[in-house]
C-alpha cells in the first residue's frame, strides 16, 4: 500500500472498526506491537517460575518445591529429574521464542518500524495480523504440551538427536511432538513477521529519511529481520525432520537407520547462532536509541555502530560451530571456527566503546529507561567477555557443558536482551499507551533486578569454572561438585528476590496503564519521528501529511540550536531562523 | 590467581588449557575494570548538573580506529595462542599402545580394558605418566566424557568411534561425569577413573583382568556405586 493511497484512506477512517477489528483480529502496527508485548510479558511469568522450580531443585535437590505439590501430586510438590528436565527445557524455549522474540522483534520491531522511519503502517498490514496470530498459536501448541501424556519435551532447548528423536530415550512422546509443531508454526509466523519489515524498511521511509539517516533502533531491527528471514526457516525445517524422524520413521539424525545426530547440531546451531544476535541486535539498537537523549549527545560514531551491526549479522553465520567443538566435529574446522568468533568479538567491542563515547562529555539524565540503558551495556560488557573464554579451543573443552556457560548465556540474554526490552518498555510506555510508567517504581524496579541479577548469575561463573555441569538434577550426586553447594543456595535465593522484585514492574504497568500520568507528545525531548505523533498514534499515525526528514536521528545539543534537541522533521529553515 | 576455583589439574595438556584460562582471564580482567572504571566515571562527572551542555561530537575517527585495531589485534594473539594446544588435545594424540574402549550408553559408562575383553560399568583403570587412548562411542544418545581434574571433555556419538587421549601425572581416584544431557538418569551418570603407579596397575590387570575373573569384575561394578544412586523416577523405562 502506498503512501498517499493509506492517506486517502484517513479521511473516513475511525467510524467502521469495531471492538473485534480494533482490539483482536487488528492490522494496526501498534496494537500487534501491544499484542506481541502483552504475549510475551504473560509467557515471561511462566518461563520466570519455570526458573524458579529449577533453582529450586539445584539449592536443596529433592524437597518439595513450594506451592508444586498442587501440580504435581504423586510426588507431593518434589521434582523428578525427568520433570526437573522438562523444566529447564521449557524454560528456556518459552524465555527464548516466547519471550524474547516476542517482546524485542515482534513489539519493537510492530511499535517502532513505521513510526520511526514516518510510515502510516507496515507494507502488509493483514499478514502483519497474520504474523501475531500465528506465532500466538504457536504459543497456544507449546502450551498444551504440558498437559500431554509423559510431559512436555525435555531434551534441552537445543533437542540434542538422538535423545529427542526417539520417543524412548527421553520417556517423552506427545511433548516433543508439539514442541517440533509449535515452533514449526512459529517459524512461519516469524517469517511473515520479517518480510513486513524488510519490505516496509526498504520501501515506506517518509521523504528524506535516507538509510543513514535512521534511528539505529530500526537498523538494528532491520538486520535482525534479515537474520530471521534467513536463519529461522533453517529451524523450521530442522524441527520437521525431526518430527518426521519422531513420528514417520524417517531417519534423519537417529544412526539406528543410516541418520547423522550431529546433523542436527550443524542444522540448530546454524540457526542458533544467527538467533542469539537475532536476541541482542534489538536491545543493542534500544540501547543505542536511549542513550543519545538521555546524554543530550549525538551518539558517538554513528557509521560505525551501523555497519558493526551488519558485521555481527554477516559473521554470525560462520561462528555456529563454536558451540560443536568437542562434539566430533572434524578438529580442523573447530579452529576455522575460533578465528571467525574471535573475528566477531570485535564489532562488538567497537560498539561498547562508542556507547561509552557516546556517555563522554554527555548531560547525563539519569531517568529509568537510561538506568536499564546502562545496565544493558555493563551487562553486555560481562557477557561479551565471558564469551572470549569459549571461543578459545583448549578453554571451551573445559567450560563447555558448564555452569560458566549458563552464566555466558544469562548476562547476553538477561542482562543484555531483557536488560534492553525493560529499557524499551520505560522509553516507549508513554507513547504506546498514552500514560508515564511511575518513575519511583522504576528505580526500585531497576535496581532491584541490577543487584539481584548479579547475584543470581555471577555465582555461576564461579561453579561453572569449579566444573558444574549444566543441565544435572542433584549436584550432590558428585563428591567433585559438593564443597560448592553453598553457592547454589545462594543463587537460588538471588533468584527468588528477583522474582519477586518484578512484581514491581507488574504493579507499576498495569497501574499507568489506566492511572498514570498523561503522557506528552515528546516527554523525553527526543528527536525521532515518533515523537511528532500524538501518545498514543491514531490509527495511520499522523494526520493528513507525512513528517519530512531533515537529518539524521542524533541531533543533540547542536551549539547552532536554541533547543538541545533538534527533531528530523523540523524544517531547517526555522532552526535557521534562529541563527543569528 | 584463580586457581582456587579451578579443580587440580593432573593431566598433562591440562596446563596448557589453565595457562591459557588464566591468560584470558587476565586479558578479559583488565579490560572490564577499565570499561567499569571508565562508565563509572563518565556516569559521575557528566551527570546531570545545570548550566552545562553536552559535548556535540558525532565520534572521532582516530579513537574508533584504536580501539578497533587494539582488540582485534588481542584476539588474533589470541587465537594464535590456542592453536598450538587445541592441535596437540584434539588433532595429534601421540602414539600410544594402551587403548581403552569406552562404550556410553543410558546411563553408564562400559569399559574395557586393553587385552581384556571383560566390561567394566562406570570404573576405569589406567597406569600413570602414560599416554592413554579412549576409543568413545555410543550406544544411543549422545554422552559426554568429562574427567574435570583432566581437563579432558568429549561428547560419545552413536554410530562414530571418537579418539580421545589423555595422561595423567598424578596417581588417585578421579569422578567421570558425563556432561551431555543425555535423558532422566543423566544426573549421576558417572564412573571413577583409577589412575594407579606403573606397578600397581600391573599388579590390578593380572588380578582383575584374566578372563576367568569374572566375579572380581561383578563385585568393581558393585564397588562403583552407581546402579543404587540410578534416578529411578524417570517415566521413561518400560
Amino acid at each position: 500500500m502506498s503512501a498517499h493511497a493509506a492517506t486517502a484512506h484517513t479521511a473516513h477512517e475511525h467510524h467502521d472498526t469495531g471492538f473485534v477489528r480494533t482490539y483482536v483480529f487488528s492490522t494496526d502496527h501498534k496494537m500487534i506491537a501491544r499484542q506481541f508485548l502483552f504475549m510475551g510479558l504473560l509467557m515471561m511469568v511462566l518461563g520466570g517460575l519455570l526458573a524458579l522450580i529449577v533453582r529450586w531443585q539445584l539449592a536443596w535437590p529433592e524437597t518439595a518445591v513450594p506451592g508444586l505439590g498442587m501440580i504435581l501430586k504423586e510426588t507431593g510438590g518434589i521434582l523428578e529429574p525427568s520433570t526437573y528436565n522438562m523444566a529447564f527445557t521449557m524454560h528456556a524455549t518459552i524465555m527464548i521464542f516466547f519471550v524474547i522474540m516476542p517482546i524485542l522483534a515482534g513489539a519493537f520491531g510492530n511499535f517502532c518500524i513505521p513510526l520511526m522511519i514516518g510510515a502510516r503502517d507496515m507494507a502488509f498490514p493483514t499478514l502483519n495480523m497474520l504474523s501475531f496470530w500465528v506465532t500466538f498459536s504457536a504459543g497456544i501448541i507449546m502450551l498444551c504440551g504440558f498437559f500431554v501424556e509423559g510431559g512436555h519435551a525435555a531434551a534441552g532447548w537445543t533437542s540434542y538427536a538422538p535423545l529427542s528423536a526417539v520417543p524412548q530415550f527421553t520417556g517423552v512422546n506427545w511433548g516433543q511432538n508439539l514442541w517440533c509443531i509449535s515452533l514449526f508454526v512459529m517459524g512461519i509466523g516469524s517469517m511473515m513477521g520479517s518480510i513486513n519489515y524488510i519490505t516496509t524498511i526498504i520501501n515506506m521511509r517518509a521523504p528524506g529519511m535516507t538509510l543513514f539517516r535512521m534511528p539505529l533502533v530500526v537498523w538494528s531491527l532491520f538486520i535482525t529481520a534479515i537474520l530471521l528471514l534467513l536463519a529461522l526457516p533453517v529451524l523450521t525445517s530442522a524441527v520437521a525432520m525431526l518430527l518426521f524422524d519422531r513420528t514417520l520413521g524417517t531417519s534423519w539424525f537417529a544412526p539406528s537407520g543410516g541418520g547423522e545426530p550431529l546433523l542436527w547440531q550443524h542444522l540448530f546451531w546454524y540457526f542458533g547462532h544467527p538467533e542469539v544476535y537475532i536476541l541482542i541486535l534489538p536491545a543493542m539498537g534500544i540501547a543505542s536509541e536511549i542513550l543519545p537523549v538521555f546524554s543530550r549527545k549525538p551518539i558517538f560514531g554513528y557509521h560505525a555502530m551501523a555497519f558493526s551491526m551488519i558485521a555481527i549479522a554477516f559473521l554470525s553465520w560462520i561462528v555456529y560451530g563454536h558451540h560443536m567443538f568437542v562434539s566430533g566435529m572434524s578438529p580442523s574446522l573447530g579452529m576455522a571456527f575460533t578465528v571467525t568468533t574471535m573475528i566477531i568479538a570485535v564489532p562488538s567491542a567497537i560498539k561498547t566503546f562508542n556507547w561509552l563515547g557516546t556517555l563522554w562529555g554527555g548531560r547525563l539524565q539519569f531517568k529509568v529507561p537510561m538506568l536499564f540503558a546502562v545496565g544493558f551495556v555493563s551487562m553486555f560488557v560481562i557477557g561479551g567477555l565471558s564469551g572470549i573464554f569459549m571461543a578459545s579451543t583448549p578453554v571451551d573443552i573445559y567450560i563447555q557443558d558448564t555452569y560458566f556457560i549458563v552464566a555466558h548465556i544469562h548476562y547476553v540474554v538477561f542482562g543484555g536482551s531483557i536488560f534492553g526490552a525493560f529499557a524499551g518498555i520505560y522509553f516507549w510506555f508513554p507513547k504506546m499507551f498514552g500514560r508515564m510508567l511511575n518513575p519511583a517504581l522504576g528505580h526500585v524496579h531497576f535496581w532491584g533486578t541490577l543487584i539481584f541479577f548479579n547475584w543470581v548469575f555471577f555465582p555461576m561463573h564461579i561453579i561453572g569454572v569449579g566444573g558444574q555441569m549444566r543441565r544435572i538434577y542433584n549436584p550432590m550426586q558428585y563428591e567433585f561438585l559438593q564443597h560448592q553447594q553453598h553457592w547454589n543456595v545462594f543463587m537460588t535465593y538471588g533468584a527468588m528476590l528477583l522474582g519477586l522484585v518484578q512484581i514491581v514492574f507488574v504493579v507499576n504497568f498495569f497501574w499507568s496503564l489506566f492511572a498514570g500520568k498523561k503522557a506528552p507528545v515528546n516527554p523525553w525531548n527526543s528527536n525521532t519521528l515518533e515523537w511528532t505523533a500524538p501518545s498514543p498514534p491514531p490509527h495511520l499515525n499522523w494526520g493528513p501529511r507525512l513528517p519530512t526528514v531533515y537529518r539524521g536521528p542524533y541531533e543533540y545539543s547542536d551549539p547552532d540550536a536554541r533547543e538541545d534537541f533538534l527533531p528530523q522533521s523540523q524544517a531547517p529553515a526555522v532552526a535557521g531562523a534562529r541563527r543569528h | 590467581m584463580l586457581d582456587w576455583w579451578l579443580p587440580e589439574n593432573v593431566s598433562t595438556y591440562g596446563r596448557d588449557i589453565d595457562w591459557l584460562f588464566h591468560l584470558i582471564y587476565a586479558i578479559t580482567g583488565v579490560t572490564f575494570i577499565l570499561v567499569a572504571v571508565a562508565l563509572i566515571a563518565f556516569l559521575i562527572m557528566y551527570r546531570d548538573r545545570p548550566g552545562r551542555r553536552a559535548r556535540y561530537t558525532h565520534g572521532n575517527t582516530t579513537l574508533e580506529i584504536v580501539w578497533t585495531i587494539v582488540p582485534a589485534l588481542i584476539l588474533v594473539v589470541l587465537t594464535a595462542l590456542s592453536a598450538p594446544a587445541w592441535s596437540k588435545i584434539k588433532m595429534s594424540a601421540p602414539p600410544s599402545d594402551f587403548v581403552v574402549q569406552v562404550h556410553a550408553k543410558q546411563f553408564n559408562w562400559q569399559v574395557k580394558h586393553p587385552n581384556s575383553e571383560k566390561v567394566f560399568l562406570d570404573e576405569m583403570h589406567v597406569p600413570v605418566n602414560k599416554v592413554v587412548h579412549v576409543n568413545l562411542t555410543s550406544q544411543d544418545v549422545i554422552h559426554s566424557f568429562f574427567v574435570p581434574q583432566f581437563r579432558i571433555k568429549q561428547d560419545a556419538v552413536p554410530g562414530r568411534s571418537i579418539l580421545a587421549w589423555f595422561e595423567v601425572t598424578k596417581p588417585g581416584k578421579y569422578e567421570w561425569p558425563c556432561a551431555e544431557l543425555c535423558g532422566f538418569g543423566h544426573s549421576g551418570m558417572r564412573g571413577w577413573i583409577y589412575v594407579h603407579s606403573a606397578e600397581d596397575y600391573k599388579k590390578w590387570a593380572a588380578e582383575n583382568l584374566r578372563a576367568d575373573a569374572n566375579p572380581a569384575a561383578d563385585t568393581k561394578v558393585a564397588d562403583a556405586g552407581k546402579p543404587a544412586e540410578q534416578p529411578t523416577g524417570g517415566k521413561a523405562k518400560k
